[in-house]
């Protein structure tokens, strides 16, 4: 009689949203049927996300793991007529999980457990290096951690990339009786998903994180602010941060330290401008989410007034290694001053979607044609938006460029959230310019006119200059515009929206004029 | 009728009153409310900002300036769309324009059987297999014309 076969189905969102749920049925009853059995574990998802549903198989002996994929409930009883439950071969069999060169040849520091455990088992959390980094930022004073964290480099992973270990001593030595943390997950950015991975598949990373910027700073409250359209992460961090209480991981005595910290989620309700950091504290204090002028900055005086570190999901999941690991661990890897690791995610029209956590440095070549490879449809690839809907459109002669903040900056591009949204040669760059726009009119605030008038007439111009209506003035009027958003606008929103819109400009000139061939000509003399 | 919207008053109110004792309470009040009705009617104006000793136009404010809140009934179900740009370089412009026709509402509508309500959004985290659309909350990646009106015959 053979013993129980310890079966691996993501159930992470996008693992779900092609069928996940209904492969781990499927597989239930197959076996069944069969009279094997098994134990069906939903593990969080490795994030190569071309392969799912991936499924995965523990080999007895060693724990190894098999990986077979993509797999629909269709394939199930096939997969059992292989033998895949003892690693049987079968066309879909991907080998030993850890050896696909995709998962291989990354980094994965932040991601170590991500699609490795269950997301809410704290057992397995601990038998996988979790809460190592709290155990040892329990023996060590506020300073000493924040020294830590500012010594090992790392720059927020929202997109600003400013110095994480500089935030949090301004949040130290701001004096103060209440302090909070909050965790910006309100991840909008069009082609990011690596938050939503985190607060899926390893919530308690956050939960340890949050937990050591409150012992470093002296706070004793956190907020996570998820948005609305993750309504999973938002169940699974409510559901985590109950068993972390429950376990005396959060509480009035965190681990034994006399220190308390408690956690609270809370959701957000569809609006991008909340990703601001001002605007998110605003919304947190039950306003709207208009943004705030600074200074004083959010260290200083943050939510509800009091001195507060805001920080993303990525750089506070990243605090635990750098606790467990050391300062010089993490500083190892990167270039330059972008120091550690990226978590790239590859998203839109690419072949091999998903995340991509490896050191700064490499080229972004090397992410789309030997990560991603190549487009989705097979054609040449046009253009990448990085960064989000901020992002400037890179056109392929910059595709060596190496990832690193400034190696970006220098060329008027930004890495921000580290998401690389993928297009093919159909794609038409005016629509897209048109686009940037149109969301930025949406999404704005309100609260300064550059960003909220200058987005309305930034769509009106595209239009114009499309339908070509005096193309060469309005051309030179959409570039004035821009300057005047870039220069005048409050917050990243309308100051960044331009970007994209300037990036067409500059290196897809031919897809941002008249459409219409005669009336182009018109314009020209016009 | 009237005993109706006094039971939706006593509702909203209890659901005020419960959470306003929290720090910033307003936003979870109204996913509360919406979480319980489906949407914040016009009547919990009043009710939230007596508890929460806002004015209404604060609470007004509020609700009208996040596109999650809605202020009427929705439909029995409620199709999210994703219009950003990952979703775009796979065709969410051509699955946009099919769904329109197909259920004949636009953006913020409900379809005349009152089964769908069509929503846009902004992203919904699953960029890797674009073009996503939630159904409530469950998110369908790698949707097509032909997947789509598979998804709501189901539903």
């Amino acid at each position: 009689m053979a013993s129980k076969h310890k079966i691996f189905v993501p159930s992470d969102t996008t693992a779900r949203s092609v069928g996940a749920d209904r492969v781990a049925a499927a597989i239930g009853e197959e076996a069944t049927l069969r009279g094997a059995e098994v134990e069906i574990v939903r593990n969080g998802s490795r994030g190569l996300y071309w392969l799912e549903p991936l499924v995965e198989v523990e080999v007895e002996v060693d724990g190894r793991r098999l990986a077979y994929g993509p797999i629909g409930a269709g394939d199930v009883p096939g997969l059992f007529d292989a033998g895949f439950l003892t690693g049987g071969a079968h066309p879909r069999a991907l080998g030993e999980t850890e050896s696909i060169p995709y998962l291989a040849k990354q980094d994965r520091l932040t991601f170590a457990r991500v699609g490795l455990i269950d997301p809410l088992s704290i057992e397995d959390y601990r038998a996988h290096g979790g809460f190592r980094g709290l155990d040892n930022a329990v023996k060590l004073d506020g300073a000493e951690i924040v020294n830590i964290v500012t010594e090992s480099g790392l720059r927020g992973r929202g997109g600003a990339a400013f110095p994480t270990g500089i935030k949090w001593n301004t949040v130290l030595n701001a004096p103060g009786e209440q302090k909070y943390v909050v965790c910006n997950a309100d991840e909008g950015d069009s082609g990011t998903f690596a938050d939503r991975m985190i607060m899926e598949s390893d919530p308690y990373t956050l939960i340890e994180g949050m937990t050591i910027a409150g012992l470093a700073v002296g706070a004793t409250l956190g907020y996570v602010y998820i948005r609305a359209e993750y309504p999973q992460a938002i169940r699974t961090m409510r559901e985590a941060i109950e068993r972390a209480e429950a376990a005396g991981y959060l509480g009035t005595d965190v681990q034994g330290s006399g220190r308390a910290f408690h956690l609270e989620v809370r959701e957000a309700a569809g609006a991008y401008i909340c990703g601001e950091e001002t605007s998110l504290l605003e919304s947190l204090e039950g306003k709207r989410g208009v943004v705030r002028y600074r200074p004083p900055l959010p260290a200083i005086k943050g939510l509800f007034g009091k001195p507060t570190i805001v920080n993303n999901v990525i750089s506070l999941a990243t605090v635990p290694i750098i606790l467990d690991k050391g300062a010089q661990f993490y500083k190892d890897f990167g270039v330059g001053r972008s120091r550690g690791t990226l978590t790239v995610q590859l998203a839109g029209n690419v072949k091999q979607g998903g995340l991509v956590e490896i050191a700064f440095g490499h080229t972004l070549r090397e992410l789309l044609e030997d990560f991603g490879g190549g487009t989705a449809t097979g054609r040449p690839i046009r253009a990448v938006q990085a960064g989000g809907p901020l992002g400037a459109y890179i056109h392929p002669s910059k595709f060596d460029t190496p990832l690193d903040y400034e190696a970006f900056a220098a060329f008027g591009a930004m890495i921000g959230h580290g998401g690389l949204v993928v297009f093919d040669d159909t794609v038409d760059m005016g629509a897209q310019a048109r686009f940037a726009m149109e969301f930025c009119a949406v999404e704005s605030c309100g609260k300064c006119t550059p960003c909220r008038i200058g987005s309305v007439r930034g769509v009106e111009v595209i239009d114009r200059i499309l339908d070509g209506v005096n193309e060469a003035a309005n051309l030179k009027l959409l570039r004035e515009l821009c300057d005047t958003m870039v220069v005048g606008s409050l917050c990243a929103l309308g100051g960044m929206a331009p970007y994209p819109v300037l990036s067409i400009l500059d290196h897809f000139p031919e897809d941002l004029r008249a459409r219409d061939p005669e009336r182009r000509a018109m314009g020209e003399v016009a | 009728m009237e005993q109706r919207s006094a039971t939706t008053e006593a509702t909203i109110r209890a659901l005020a009153e419960a959470n306003a004792g929290r720090p910033g309470a307003l936003l979870p009040i109204l996913h509360a409310i919406q979480g319980e009705l489906g949407y914040v009617p016009e009547s919990a104006v009043p009710i939230v900002a007596n508890v929460l000793n806002l004015s209404r136009a604060e609470v007004h404010g509020v609700v009208t300036f996040y596109h999650f809140f809605r202020t009427r009934p929705p439909g029995q179900h409620t199709l999210y769309l994703c219009r950003a740009e990952a979703c775009q370089s796979m065709g969410a412009r051509d699955l946009e324009r099919h769904v329109k026709e197909k259920l004949n509402v636009d953006f913020h509508e409900t379809t005349a059987d009152g089964r769908f309500s069509l929503e846009p959004v902004y992203c919904l985290g699953n960029c890797a297999c674009s073009p996503a659309v939630m159904i409530d909350e469950d998110v369908h990646g790698r949707v097509t014309p032909e997947r789509l009106d598979a998804l709501l015959g189901q539903g």
